[in-house]
């Protein structure tokens, strides 16, 4: 593997789901660093900080304590420093007005939450796949939208 | 007021490299597939300049031999997919094999072991990336598109599409539109 590694980070509220995707993630080929947060307030307090390293995936659920994920989407598109960020929404929700929301406030990736953990393991296998070509080629990332489920 | 803008990204690159190797006061041909050849040597610090002045445009010098090879194939695949108009009776492969002078086995060998990607899921990546642009410039219908990306009919295309993204490429225009509407403030 020639290229640096991926650092994901994940913000969750559920114990169980960042567990699960931790160790979904440990199984995908490509060189990964994770980072997971609880809850919209302190996804929002690291990405704020000024020596880390940004993340080039983060997942994000929707529904979260203190801070929503539609919250942190929107403060992030706006933030000059983070809006180029490649944001997968990470739900349980597969209700359409909320695909298509998130994508129209500029989400790039929507993953309905799957109960399997074989299948959550194929499910971000494709989403880091794909965002790695995106990563190490020229696409276009603005037209970068991925509904996976 | 806005302005929307389309722009040839080959034109793009090959002005931003003259503009520094000139710079630089260096005497360079510019190669097709994304080579330079410098006519002299180049001294550590002038090419570290240059490496630095290049990567600020998002523009890197490949060293590793492989990863020089995959950038070509990735080079060809884009000449293959975006500029080849008219339609070529040559299978994807025969065209790499013979555009790059290797056997299209050890092209495939090398491309899957640097980008963990194979080279016919590249390419669909490809088409997919091209069909987006279409779609954005909005000059040509689907059945257009379809046949100018040598698919066999819209229906094709729209299956790709949605089986490589998961969305329709009607939903994906809509999305696009609602996002300019919106006011995003992500714009490049």
């Amino acid at each position: 593997m020639n290229e640096d590694a991926l650092h994901i980070l994940l913000a969750d509220d559920d114990d169980d789901d960042r567990l699960f995707f931790k160790d979904a993630i440990k199984e995908v080929k490509i060189n990964t660093v994770v980072t997971l947060v609880k809850d919209g307030v302190e996804l929002m307090n690291y990405l704020e900080k000024p020596d880390i390293v940004l993340p080039n995936l983060l997942f994000l659920d929707l529904n979260m304590p203190r801070k929503s994920g539609m919250e942190c989407l929107q403060e992030i598109r706006s933030n000059n420093r983070l809006k180029d960020l490649i944001i997968a929404i990470y739900s349980t929700s597969a209700l359409e007005k909320d695909v298509k929301g998130t994508f129209v406030k500029g989400a790039n990736i929507y993953i309905k939450k799957p109960n399997d953990f074989a299948i959550l393991k194929e499910l971000l296998t494709k989403v880091i796949n794909i965002n790695w070509q995106y990563h190490t080629s020229d696409f276009n990332k603005e037209n970068f939208l991925l509904y996976v489920q | 007021m806005k302005l929307n803008i389309k722009y040839d990204i080959n034109i793009c690159c090959k002005t931003i490299l003259q503009e520094q190797l000139d710079k630089l006061e260096l005497a360079y041909i510019i190669n097709g597939l994304g080579e330079i050849e410098l006519k002299q040597t180049i001294g550590d610090e002038k090419y570290k300049t240059l490496e630095a002045a290049l990567n600020k445009y998002g523009i890197e010098i490949i060293k590793n031999p492989k990863q020089v090879l995959t950038q070509k194939i990735k080079n060809a695949i884009v000449e293959m997919v975006f500029l080849k108009e008219t339609l070529h009776t040559k299978k994807n492969s025969a065209f790499l094999a013979d555009r790059l002078n290797k056997s299209y086995n050890y092209l495939a060998d090398v491309f899957s072991e640097v980008t963990l990607t194979s080279i016919q899921s590249y390419i669909i990546l490809q088409r997919i990336e091209r069909t987006k642009q279409e779609i954005i410039e909005g000059e040509l219908t689907l059945t257009e598109i379809a046949w100018k990306l040598k698919y066999s009919s819209a229906a094709h295309l729209s299956n790709e599409f949605k089986k490589i993204t998961g969305l329709s490429p009607t939903s994906f225009q809509q999305i696009l539109e609602s996002r300019k509407k919106t006011d995003f403030t992500s714009q490049e």
